[in-house]
């Protein structure tokens, strides 16, 4: 069989030049032959190889619900501090440190905007995320408070109500908090579990948890001991928030 | 000096306007006084003192940790359900009014206008959110008298002793603007003061809330008002 591929011509034009005689020449076009065809099965293989298969990492996304923002500035702390700045400031660092382990990270709201309630909702069921976090801050309480949403568990459907759609995720939404659970006590940051009737979590098609960052109090005295705003006590939750994610990722990717 | 006639009638004239002025401006005062009187409520804000004393279990929250502890308090108690209500949950909004207390949110008692009871109909789904809100209009309180509960208007026979109630608790405006805001200090209100009501009424099954008798999305930004409240929820938070 002729091959007619011009590489094959080229190389075998090549080695013809240089070779004398016949039975070097036919040395020489078998060499063409091998070389030529290991060249085009190469570059075949090479553009017909589908893409590398993603890691699991690069397809679990989490979105990050900073509360309030804009008119709705939540609660104002006794430093003149809103609770609006404190999420987005904390929802920044946090989506930092999620990026920085392949985390995909979509956010709710990335200024000091008014984002109205079905817009955090609809940019949450639409990332298809794995884990939907919504951050809030408060100036009563101790530590971190991690809530669940209050609707009883219902079976899987195509369709879910929007005002209860977390009913079907949320014994996922439990298991997540104990993840952050762990997680945060982990690096000794006190904890209240509980669950609430938050418009926002209800209606999130993904396993959903609500924090509440508080400050960190001595525990005899009820004395502050990290304000919310403190970059330290914040790095620290973020953290662990952050390793708590790592630790659901792999369970989300078992099978 | 002799003063001219004019000026005397003008003094004269100006004199008695002077002293009609004044009886009119008199009575205006006593009317706006008298308005000011009738806007008052007058609605005890507290259980009569007649009453007798009885213990009352008051589910008590704490901010510290989240928790929410059983108290058991002396007060008197009127006979009737929906003021029975109304005096068991004043209390415990008057301890967390308190200096010092556990779980701050100012108001007090006076921060209780109703208590509304009423029987939850058979096919009442616990646990949903109701698309129309409740409203104190959409039923008819009847008043009660020894244990009855109010009725709908188009119910034609008196519910068995043994139907659960749904209690709507109207709040006034200024308690839930002054409440503190935070997921948890808005979710320990609204579950301390469910859980009270099914405490002391064990009928009470369900919870809906009505701020200055309208419906209101959240508390002060955070706990969801829209929606009706099962007892057993704050039952199972307790420790």
């Amino acid at each position: 069989m002729r091959i007619q591929s011009p590489e094959v011509s080229l190389l075998r034009a090549t080695f013809e030049s240089r070779l004398k005689n016949r039975p070097r020449r036919v040395l020489g076009c078998f060499t063409a032959l091998v070389l030529a065809t290991l060249a085009v099965t190469g570059s075949i293989a090479v553009a017909q190889a589908p893409p590398a298969p993603q890691a699991p990492q690069s397809r679990f996304t989490v979105v990050l619900d900073a509360a309030h923002g804009g008119d709705d500035t939540g609660g104002h702390f006794k430093n003149g501090q809103l609770e609006k700045s404190l999420t987005l400031a904390f929802t920044t660092k946090l989506r930092s440190l999620l990026a920085a382990r392949g985390i995909n990270v979509v956010t709710t709201r990335d200024s000091d905007a008014t984002v109205d309630d079905n817009h955090r909702i609809e940019v949450a069921n639409h990332a298809q995320a794995l884990a939907c976090l919504s951050l809030h801050a408060a100036e009563s309480g101790s530590g971190v408070h991690l809530f669940a949403s209050s609707l009883s568990p219902a079976p899987t459907a195509h369709l879910y109500p929007w005002k209860t759609a977390q009913a079907v995720w949320v014994t996922r939404s439990l298991a997540l908090t104990g993840d952050l659970n762990s997680a945060l006590q982990h690096a000794s940051v006190a904890v209240t579990l509980g669950r609430t009737a938050l418009p926002t979590l209800d209606s999130m098609a993904c396993p959903a948890v609500a924090i509440e960052i508080s400050p960190e109090r001595i525990p005899e005295s009820a004395t502050i001991k990290s304000a919310v705003d403190d970059p330290g006590y914040q790095t620290r939750v973020a953290e662990a928030i952050a390793a708590a994610l790592l630790v659901w990722r792999s369970e989300a990717h078992q099978p | 000096m002799n003063i001219p006639r004019h000026q005397t009638v003008l003094f004269v004239l100006l004199l008695i306007a002077s002293i009609a002025m004044g009886v009119v401006l008199w009575q205006l005062r006593e009317r706006a006084h008298q308005r000011v009187l009738d806007g008052q409520d007058s609605a005890p804000t507290q259980a009569p003192a007649v009453a007798a004393a009885e213990e009352a279990t008051l589910l008590v929250a704490n901010d510290n940790d989240g928790s929410m502890l059983n108290q058991v308090h002396s007060l008197p108690l009127p006979q009737d359900p929906g003021a029975r209500a109304r005096a068991v949950l004043g209390k415990l909004l008057d301890i967390y009014a308190a200096p010092g207390a556990t779980h701050p949110v100012p108001g007090g008692a006076s921060a209780i206008l109703q208590v509304f009871l009423l029987p939850i109909p058979a096919t009442a789904q616990p646990g949903k959110t109701s698309e129309k809100p409740a409203t104190a209009t959409n039923t008819v309180a009847v008043p009660l008298t020894n244990g009855d509960t109010p009725v709908p208007a188009d119910a034609q026979a008196a519910p068995e002793p043994t139907t659960p109630l749904l209690a709507v608790v109207n709040l006034t405006g200024s308690f839930a603007n002054n409440h503190p805001s935070g997921l948890e200090t808005e979710t320990l209100t609204v579950l301390s003061l469910c859980g009270t009501l099914h405490a002391n009424l064990p009928r009470v099954t369900q919870v809906r809330f009505l701020v200055d008798g309208q419906s209101r999305a959240t508390l002060a930004g955070h706990a969801d008002l829209s929606r009706t409240y099962l007892t057993s929820d704050a039952v199972a938070s307790q420790p």
